[in-house]
């Protein structure tokens, strides 16, 4: 199987520099490359009925979001390049997600970028990088 | 712009003025309509056997749950692993993450149930019954559990489901599409009459008495005030919440309710474990208490009658609420809600009530007569006597402050978020109610968000115990469509079970971790 380099993706410029970095070393190794966006989500939070009811809907639209805006402007822009890449959009907490594909993917490493915009990426900040330098497979670089 | 303002904070500067006179005489006027117009009807769902003080409503509900133990062999124990292992997410697809999950399904069903029943209703339970109560209590939690277990199932099973994603659920719907199935007259008719007895309740036992015990709360720990004034920030808070769709209160009172049910166990562990030695000789009263009633008034049966009684109250198994709480949880298979639905009755009575009854046993709040073991009456004999004559949430809340003093804060904290957590999951139960008589649509589901906001001022400002009365009949009144209706459709739950049960043996439907 062909070596792959996971990358941690949000929309946020670092997770762009992330992505470049990536593109160069997967190129440099002729490694493939897997763009991953987390979307956070933890089954023990609470809600009310309300939310219950309008759960599979808001999903819908969050995946449908998180396409068009953070995964397919990238995907396009890697398949402008020439670059080969696949994309994988999951919901669960940030780290223990990049974890799970480095796992089933055999993949050889985990990019992400340092810092970002938006809140999902200043989460990915506090505790992503943290835990993944303590708990991922493969090694882990971040690109500031 | 800064007209209509200064108009408007004008007229509601008016409104702030006149509402405690008119919710006062709005309150006699409905007090007097609903004691002429509705009496018969309380009268008549809490009448007792004849020739005893038995509620025949409560043995309506306790042979109910022991059919369905019954009938679906004992359910509630042999399935009790496989809950766990559901809520746990043992089953659940990974694909499916960022759907609700069973554990969130069951948090938000325990929120509208767990509340003033597991702490004043309990201690009204053992303050009359004796510790005997707490058995025919927990008793009673077991056997609800598969009246739970088949109304959620239903529930799931027959809701309708809309291309939007968006479904509606509940008994309503098991009634009119379920007995169509099995080609049963009268569906229709159980449904209209189910959804006017829960949209009551839910205005009712499910707002204007947890408004009104909430009030009562705030007001024994800050001093006296009128109730419109905590009516009206509730009714705010609650618009907010169910009208404007402001998630922050909501998520809060989500995350907090729960942490609250919580801090309350571990409180009452904690205070169990101060009194260690004394736990052996406390189930030893409960068991003794359950036989022989241990000297309070009505002997064994006024220890069962109560037990029942406040296990009904509290954990709303056979009412049907719940059945709408868990149909709106997107599942594969209705069973699975079902399954998980189970684990309340034995969380909210099992655990929680109990946990209440034994503090108040344990730290010594009923007076005994030392020579003879046997509780004494207080004057009226309509109670046992208590260390300080407490009754009620007062009663839990002393047993609590003898071991920890600050605790009576807690308790009047736990007791206002509960009101308010019951209060949107009833909020909710109401509305699907209501667009099942009247329709989907935002309109129609506004005038009844509205009307139920202003049923929070009145609910706070007065002491409306006629209403109460009718709208604790009204919940009461969904149970016995409900059962009916349970009846005429355990079948069909018993076929879904036989399928679900050998596809979980074959691995058909198998675990993901």
């Amino acid at each position: 199987m062909k070596k792959r380099i996971v990358v941690g993706y949000d929309g946020s410029g670092a997770s762009d520099n992330a992505v470049d970095f990536a593109v160069n070393l997967a190129k440099a190794s002729q490694a493939g490359l897997v763009i991953a966006h987390v979307l956070e989500w933890s089954p023990y939070t609470f809600l009310t009925p309300t939310e219950i009811e309008e759960r599979h809907a808001r999903r819908t639209e969050e995946l449908e979001r998180a396409h068009t805006a953070v995964l397919d402007p990238v995907m396009q822009k890697l398949s402008k390049d020439g670059v080969e890449a696949a994309s994988e959009l999951r919901y669960g907490h940030i780290a223990e997600t990049l974890i799970k594909i480095a796992d089933e993917d055999g993949v050889e490493q985990i990019v992400i970028g340092r810092t970002g915009h938006s809140q999902l990426s200043t989460r990915v900040f506090g505790s992503v990088a943290g835990s993944l330098a303590q708990a991922a497979p493969v090694p882990v670089t971040i690109v500031p | 712009m800064k007209k209509s303002f200064a108009a408007a904070l004008a007229a509601s500067m008016v409104l702030a003025c006149t509402l405690p006179a008119m919710a006062q005489s709005i309150a006699e006027q409905v007090n007097t309509l609903f004691a002429n117009s509705t009496g018969w009807f309380v009268s008549f769902i809490f009448s007792p056997f004849p020739g005893t003080s038995f509620p025949w409503i409560v043995g309506w509900l306790v042979v109910a749950a022991t059919v369905f133990t019954i009938y679906f062999g004992f359910i509630q124990f042999r399935a009790f692993p496989h809950s766990i292992a559901l809520v746990r997410g043992d089953y659940s697809d990974p694909e499916d993450a960022g759907e609700v999950s069973h554990f969130q399904a069951l948090a938000t069903a325990l929120s509208g149930t767990v509340g003033l029943g597991n702490i004043a209703g309990v201690a009204v339970a053992v303050g009359i019954g004796g510790p005997g109560a707490t058995f025919w209590m927990i008793l009673a939690g077991l056997m609800g559990m598969a009246s739970k277990f088949t109304e959620c199932t239903l529930g799931v099973k027959y809701r309708n489901e809309y291309p939007d994603g968006t479904v509606s659920g509940g008994p309503m719907y098991y009634m009119t599409k379920g007995f169509e199935e099995r080609g049963l007259p009268a569906g229709k008719i159980l449904a209209v009459m189910f959804a006017i007895f829960c949209i009551l309740g839910a205005f009712g036992g499910g707002n204007m008495f947890q408004a009104n015990q909430a009030h009562a709360q705030i007001a024994n720990v800050v001093g006296d005030y009128p109730g419109w004034i905590t009516g009206l920030i509730f009714a705010a808070i609650v618009f907010a919440v169910i009208v404007g769709g402001l998630k922050s209160i909501a998520s809060v009172t989500e995350k907090v309710v729960p942490f609250m049910g919580v801090l309350y166990v571990l409180t009452a562990l904690v205070i169990l474990l101060m009194h260690a030695d004394k736990i052996g000789w406390a189930f030893g009263q409960i068991f003794e208490g359950a036989f022989t009633g241990l000297g309070v008034a009505g002997g064994f049966v006024g220890a069962l009658l109560q037990g029942f009684k406040r296990a009904a109250f509290s954990n709303e198994a056979g009412v049907g609420s719940a059945a709408i709480a868990h149909s709106a949880v997107r599942t594969k298979e209705p069973l699975t809600e079902g399954f998980v639905s189970l684990l309340e009755p034995f969380i909210d009575t099992v655990v929680i009530c109990t946990m209440t009854a034994l503090v108040i046993i344990i730290t010594g709040q009923l007076v005994a007569d030392p020579e003879t073991g046997l509780y004494l009456l207080n004057e009226g004999g309509s109670a046992i006597q208590t260390v300080d004559g407490n009754s009620g949430v007062a009663l839990t809340s002393a047993a609590f402050s003898s071991a920890f003093g600050w605790f009576q804060y807690v308790l009047a904290v736990a007791v206002v978020l509960f009101a308010f957590s019951t209060m949107i999951s009833w909020s909710y139960y109401g509305l699907k109610a209501w667009t099942f008589l009247f329709g989907e649509g935002k309109t129609k589901e506004l005038v009844f968000k509205v009307i139920f906001c202003i049923f929070v001022v009145i609910g706070a400002a007065a002491s409306l115990g006629p209403v109460i009365d009718f709208s604790d009949a009204a919940i009461f009144a969904m149970a016995v469509v409900n059962i009916v209706a349970l009846y005429a459709l355990m079948p069909i739950v018993k076929r879904e079970l036989e399928s679900y049960l050998s596809r979980l043996k074959s691995n058909e439907i198998k675990k993901f971790t």
